[in-house]
């Protein structure tokens, strides 16, 4: 069952992408005068998959406080692992158009430093699990370090948009003052389903993977009591 | 009343422990005042220098800060105390809640012998602007000290400690030492108060919301 959801995933996942590729590719070069922008559609989609993996894990964590089932944890932990490596390509594919753009790798601005922060947060929140080898107190203390992010997250962000801002600004419908043109954002949108389907395959990947080593690691004990 | 009592007697007991040794005090003391002298090379007092004054201060406050709050657990692993006070009849809350007050108190005291040492060094006239510094630090120093002392008490148990408190506190406290800094630096450089009230309402809502949080999970971090 659970390896038939993963195929149907990888299938939408990857259907979309050669459809939206063919779209993006028949797009024009400039928009409003802004080159290169083509990028957006992995530099957005990728900011959207991470914040919503980086949610999900919240809320995870929340459950396994709840019910200290350690499969909650497991998702936490995988689902968080693969919202830093999204949040991290957000941030290159970034530094890669504001070279263009602005002739500069990096600039201090709201958007660019509260991605950067998070980025770091999480990575923290990874060495955390890294460090603690006991199962049991590794979920406890993770999914404290994971609630605290979140509301971490939520300051920084705000804060760091008082602060100073450089970013273009948000171009996407929902939001007042964007909006990018006709047919430029809907490719946007299908991008941000095929990457959440591509993180919910690399989650699932990664939950797998720390089921085994659960197994491996009672294996192990049994072995030792012998 | 009698939660207050708990939370009183194991601020006591920590202060006492630590007035006696003084191993945090005088080292984080000692490390702010050589992290001071170091911002002296950095910046070599060029012009618009009163620009990075607050920044710097919040800097050595924080670093010195760390030392502090990574001994406050810390210093309860020997002959198991801390399973001692776990298991005392004060709810983790108020384990917790003594040991942020001690913290803060120690961080306060900190925080003011390197101001005078900071005012001197760097010939900055405080007169008429301490009553908003102390509100400022007051405030920001309570945010620092909630973060740190739950993630001191987070990371209490790893081999790692040492490094991973600043790891996982800096980019946490960044909302508060960015407030804390543009607040100082303000100050200092005479800008009205006025200008600057946003800062002093994300160090409110930081402080409460995070105390809020702290004293919720609290009991997953100690007891599990």
């Amino acid at each position: 069952m659970r390896q038939n959801i993963l195929f149907l995933m990888a299938a939408v996942f990857t259907g979309i992408l050669v459809w939206n590729m063919n779209t993006v590719y028949g797009l024009p070069q400039q928009v409003q005068n802004v080159g290169a922008y083509k990028i957006i559609y992995l530099h957005v989609p990728a900011a959207f998959t991470a914040f919503t993996g980086f949610f999900a894990a919240m809320v995870a964590s929340l459950i396994y406080l709840g019910t200290s089932k350690l499969k909650y944890d497991a998702f936490a932990g995988g689902v968080t692992e693969v919202a830093l490596v999204f949040a991290t390509a957000n941030l290159l594919s970034g530094m890669i158009w504001a070279r263009y753009a602005w002739g500069i790798w990096w600039t201090w601005d709201a958007r660019l430093t509260s991605m950067l922060v998070c980025v770091l947060m999480y990575y923290g929140y990874v060495m955390l699990r890294q460090a603690i080898t006991e199962p049991t107190q590794r979920a406890r203390l993770s999914a404290v370090m994971s609630i605290f992010g979140m509301a971490g997250v939520a300051f920084v962000y705000q804060s760091i948009a008082w602060y100073r801002t450089q970013h273009p600004s948000p171009v996407l419908g929902f939001r007042e003052g964007g909006g990018m043109g006709p047919g430029l954002e809907a490719p946007m949108y299908w991008n941000f389903l095929a990457m959440l389907c591509l993180a919910v395959i690399l989650a699932s990947v990664r939950m797998r993977q720390a089921q085994f080593a659960t197994e491996i690691d009672s294996l192990r004990r049994m072995a030792h009591n012998h | 009343m009698m939660y207050l009592r708990q939370i009183l007697t194991i601020a006591g007991k920590d202060l006492r422990s630590e007035i006696r040794t003084k191993e945090a005090l005088n080292s984080s003391v000692a490390f702010s005042v050589v992290i001071l002298i170091l911002f002296s090379f950095a910046f070599d007092q060029a012009e618009g220098f009163e620009a990075f004054l607050g920044g710097l201060l919040w800097l050595a406050y924080s670093f010195a800060g760390a030392l502090v709050l990574n001994r406050s657990f810390a210093r309860e692993l020997q002959n198991d105390c801390l399973d001692a006070l776990i298991s005392s009849p004060a709810p983790p809350s108020a384990v917790f809640l003594g040991k942020a007050l001690a913290n803060y108190g120690l961080l306060l005291v900190v925080e003011l012998l390197s101001l005078g040492v900071f005012a001197v060094l760097y010939d900055v006239r405080l007169s008429g602007k301490l009553p908003l510094l102390l509100l400022v630090s007051l405030l920001a120093t309570w945010g620092m000290t909630v973060i740190g002392t739950t993630f001191s008490a987070l990371t209490v148990n790893l081999t790692m400690r040492e490094l991973m408190l600043p790891v996982l506190i800096y980019p946490l406290l960044i909302p508060v030492l960015m407030s804390a800094m543009v607040l100082t630096t303000g100050m200092l450089t005479d800008v009205p108060i006025a200008t600057n009230m946003v800062w002093l309402r994300v160090l409110v809502a930081f402080d409460i919301v995070f105390t809020g949080l702290a004293v919720v999970f609290i009991d997953d971090v100690l007891v599990g």
